[in-house]
């Protein structure tokens, strides 16, 4: 039985610095679907230390509201990494997120240590989930090993910094030299049945490039994106926002399937199209997502 | 006594005062009284000239002696020079126990502290302090009470004769000869000069500081000839770059996004809000946000503003050039866009007088006319009651301006402010200070939700289908300290140091001295 | 635990405290400077005293710089001063003397 969380809506996931309490204080005022705590590259060499007691008490301590908590933890070449993940899993995060991962023996690496954590602190084996970054060429061309590693593993993100600079090109704005990770992501994400995840975008200055990127990712099938500002919210949830028509025929779909199904009929039309079982979980999601948006008035 | 906003105001300061405590938002309506009035001195020889050689010699000429009341006005905001120089000649004349009735003094005026110290300056009046004075005040160096007034209060208390100025000195962007003055036209222009009217027309001597003199006759002007004593000329007035700044770039905050958009929801879901009506608001990230898309939703909707009220910005001023205002009614201006619009504008941005804009105790002002007053306070407590003068630390450190006048004139007063601010929840169950009182408040908006008056039901029931996080006043501050924790009081001295003047001219609280921190184990 | 030597973690940004550690040999000193020190000192003093209690800090010099910090906050810096004196940042004892 996989866990309860593992496909929950994560269209937005926001990164916050572990070592400013002004910023780990009251994210969720945002309403992200997901924060991520980062103790890796936010936080400098010497602070490594004082960010992971912030951490254990923001994760026991502040209420986040239903607001998944995702840890970013140190890289596996770091001697940080193995005391976040005991920080992490001691303190209750939902999610860790790999840093650099490159290959399935590291999902696995980490997984050991989890479980360790887990019995250590007493926590349920298995509660705590995980989430890769892919940073680089070989682990872009991995991707699917990594995506099959771990029951735990709830999807992968690009990381479009790290990954460019070793594809020995910079993030050109157009997007061009993203396009093989991301389809290469993508596919192999949904192959494997897990999530998948854009990359940050950083030039707060440029909000209606920004908006034109998460439509796209959106287009090629990303559930969400990294964020690095609040106000990148609100436009990632409006993207990801089914429209009114999207809506109702995703609800006739639910319900025809439902009808059906009873009567014995595999295929038949809603509104002029052809529709099967295969629609029922796209249908499915979609209705998720207007509940999420909050734009759904329904009753399924 | 027990005042109607549950303050407790000690005896001793009524009977020194000769004042009421608070007793009601209308309590004063229909109040009947004299005007008072200024001594004037005839100006019947036209060879006779009113320039004076220095400020020096203007204060010799106006006979300026121990205990007198002198004014000035706040146009000139950070940027302003006139106070200090004036002060600082009152000082190097040995003049003592003066009264400084002021309608706000801030940070550039730091350095009248000393004078506070060497009884110089025993009294204050003025919408607030900020900065040194301040501190002076609430660490008990003024001798005498200060009175925090409200805009409106202030031109009550001089038109009702309770204040009277002996000499008011009125810094002028430009003026000519013989007193015509203007709040354009000079190198720090100020756009208005609203606030200086009441003096202008109320003081015994009137003195008009400017850095440019321009011919006779120097029209239209803001302050007339005929309330003029005399012309003096200095170097610099102002620093023109502190006074009208640049327009602020729009706040990217997205807290007071959040908090701008959800006031734009509850402006739109009201009764108020259809074509004619009318609407002011401050100058704080989150009003201006809201300004900004409040213009997007009249554009959308077809609906236009009759007429807006100011304290203005580049924003609102804005509206005007987009026909989506009839008409702006202006009585002080913060940056250049401000400035600029009053000058292109002349027949739809119209200067008001301080009277004009809230003073309870004429008959009738702009503020009983507006339907939305948007504002923010440092604090506001479960009673709806805010307080925007007196700071965590129980230093005085803001000014009451026009936030008591225009709530209790709008239909609907929405007071913006973050839930929290560092560990200082803005939402608490007694407010240090009240400044504002809770039944002329109507809505609080907050970054983790609204409240909205228990005795407006009405809009309550028009948020009903709004979508918007309505809660009770308790449940924000529930929510701010399940975070924080629940403040301790500030732990003030016995000394009453200041009161907090209704603008009806009763108290509406005490400000105490400040004595330091201690622990209690 | 001992304070071994002085130790230092935080900051002065707003809702952040600096705590420094020294050795002493007379109990606590503990010395207290905030920016909301009137609503809130007393919930600070006690916060930080009963941290140092929780990691058996009985002797040392303690010195609060306090911004607004919430007490999950104070709580991180008092605990990273005092293991920074002792020169350990591993398998600290998470949920046990830190919680």
């Amino acid at each position: 039985m996989s866990h309860p969380n593992k496909k929950r809506l994560r269209r937005s996931m926001m990164f916050l610095n572990c070592q400013k309490p002004g910023l780990i204080k009251d994210p969720y005022i945002y309403r992200p679907d997901s924060i991520m705590l980062d103790l890796e590259d936010a936080v400098a060499e010497n602070q490594k230390d004082a960010a992971r007691y912030s951490l254990y008490h923001a994760l026991q301590e502040i209420d986040y509201r239903g607001v998944e908590r995702v840890v970013r933890i140190n890289g596996l070449d770091t001697p940080h990494w193995k005391e976040d993940i005991r920080v992490c899993v001691a303190g209750g995060a939902d999610t860790i997120r790999i840093a650099k991962t490159e290959s399935a023996k590291d999902v696995h690496m980490v997984e050991e240590h989890v479980l360790a954590a887990e019995r250590e602190f007493g926590r349920q084996e298995g509660s705590t989930l995980l989430m890769a970054a892919l940073e680089s060429c070989r682990g872009v061309l991995h991707a699917l090993e990594v995506c099959e590693s771990s029951d735990r593993l709830i999807g992968i993100a690009l990381s479009g910094g790290d990954y460019t600079k070793d594809l020995q090109t910079v993030i050109t704005g157009t997007g061009v030299e993203l396009q093989g990770a991301r389809q290469q992501m993508i596919i192999a994400a949904r192959a494997a049945g897990v999530q998948c995840w854009d990359t940050v975008f950083t030039n707060l200055d440029a909000m209606d490039v920004f908006e034109e990127e998460v439509k796209m990712i959106k287009m090629m099938g990303f559930d969400g994106k990294s964020l690095v500002n609040p106000r990148q919210i609100d436009i990632v949830h409006k993207i990801f926002t089914p429209t009114q028509k999207e809506i109702i025929f995703a609800e006739k779909v639910v319900r025809e399937i439902d009808e059906k199904k009873a009567q014995g009929i595999g295929v038949f039309t809603v509104d002029g199209k052809m529709i099967d079982i295969a629609f029922y979980d796209g249908a499915k999601r979609t209705i998720d997502l207007a509940k999420a948006s909050g734009v759904y008035e329904g009753d399924l | 006594m027990i005042n109607a906003v549950g303050r407790e105001i000690p005896e001793e300061i009524l009977k020194l005062t000769g004042k009421e405590g608070y007793q009601g938002a209308k309590a004063k309506d229909n109040y009947e009284f004299t005007r008072g009035a200024a001594k004037i001195r005839a100006m019947v020889d036209p060879g006779r000239s009113k320039l004076a050689e220095s400020i020096r010699d203007v204060l010799t000429k106006c006979g300026i002696r121990d205990g007198m009341t002198v004014s000035f006005h706040h146009h000139f905001r950070e940027g302003d020079y006139v106070v200090n120089m004036v002060m600082e000649e009152i000082h190097k004349m040995g003049i003592k126990d003066l009264s400084i009735c002021a309608t706000s003094l801030g940070k550039a005026h730091d350095p009248i502290v000393p004078m506070i110290e060497d009884g110089t300056v025993t009294s204050i009046r003025s919408s607030g302090v900020r900065g040194k004075i301040g501190e002076a005040i609430s660490t008990g160096k003024l001798k005498n009470l200060a009175v925090m007034c409200s805009h409106g209060g202030r031109v009550r208390a001089i038109e009702s004769g309770e204040v009277h100025i002996d000499i008011a000195f009125i810094g002028a962007p430009s003026a000519d000869e013989y007193g015509n003055l203007k709040a354009n036209g000079g190198k720090s222009n100020c756009g208005v000069l609203s606030y200086a009217m009441a003096d202008a027309q109320y003081a015994d001597k009137v003195v008009a500081i400017t850095d440019t003199l321009v011919p006779f006759p120097n029209v239209p002007a803001s302050i007339s000839m005929t309330n003029v004593d005399y012309v003096v000329v200095v170097d610099e007035i102002g620093n023109p770059a502190k006074i009208a700044t640049g327009a602020a770039k729009p706040t990217t905050d997205m807290r007071k996004l959040r908090m701008a958009d959800y006031c734009t929801q509850f402006v739109i879901n009201t009764p108020y809000f259809k074509d004619g009506f009318s609407y002011q608001t401050g100058v704080g990230g989150a009003s201006i946000a809201s300004t900004i898309s409040l213009a997007e939703e009249m554009e959308k909707r077809g609906i236009h503003m009759g007429f807006g009220v100011g304290g203005l910005t580049a924003p609102m001023c804005s509206l005007l050039e987009r026909g989506l205002v009839d008409v702006l009614v202006d009585t002080q201006d913060f940056d250049l866009g401000a400035v600029e619009s009053i000058q292109k504008h002349p027949d739809r941005h119209i200067e008001i007088s301080a009277s004009e804009y809230a003073n309870p105790f004429n008959k009738g002002a702009y503020v009983n006319k507006l339907d939305f007053v948007i504002l923010a306070a440092l604090e506001v407590d479960v009673n709806f009651n805010c307080n925007v003068v007196v700071g965590s630390d129980g230093v005085i450190t803001g000014a009451q301006g026009g936030h008591p006048d225009t709530a209790a004139g709008a239909k609907c007063t929405i007071v913006i402010a973050p839930l929290l601010q560092g560990r200082i929840p803005a939402v608490c169950t007694n407010v240090t200070t009240v400044t504002t009182p809770g039944e002329t408040v109507d809505v609080i908006i907050t970054d983790y939700g609204i409240a909205i008056n228990p005795k407006r039901q009405d809009l309550m029931e028009c948020m009903k289908d709004s979508k918007l996080p309505i809660r009770t006043i308790e449940e924000l501050r529930d929510m701010a300290y399940s975070i924080v924790g629940e403040p301790d009081p500030v732990q003030f001295g016995d000394r009453v140091v200041g009161i907090i003047e209704g603008r009806d001219g009763t108290i509406m609280d005490v400000v105490r001295e400040i004595k330091p921190y201690e622990f209690k184990d | 635990m001992e304070i071994k030597k002085a130790a230092m973690a935080g900051t002065l940004e707003s809702s952040d405290a600096q705590v420094s550690v020294e050795p002493g040999t007379k109990g606590i000193e503990l010395s207290i400077e905030s920016s909301v020190i009137h609503q809130f000192g007393r919930q600070i003093k006690a916060t930080v005293l009963e941290t140092l209690n929780r990691l058996g800090v009985t002797d040392g010099k303690v010195t609060v710089v306090d911004k607004g910090a919430l007490d999950c906050t104070l709580k991180a810096r008092v605990e990273c001063a005092v293991y920074r004196s002792n020169e350990v940042a591993e398998n600290l004892p998470w949920g046990g003397v830190i919680r």
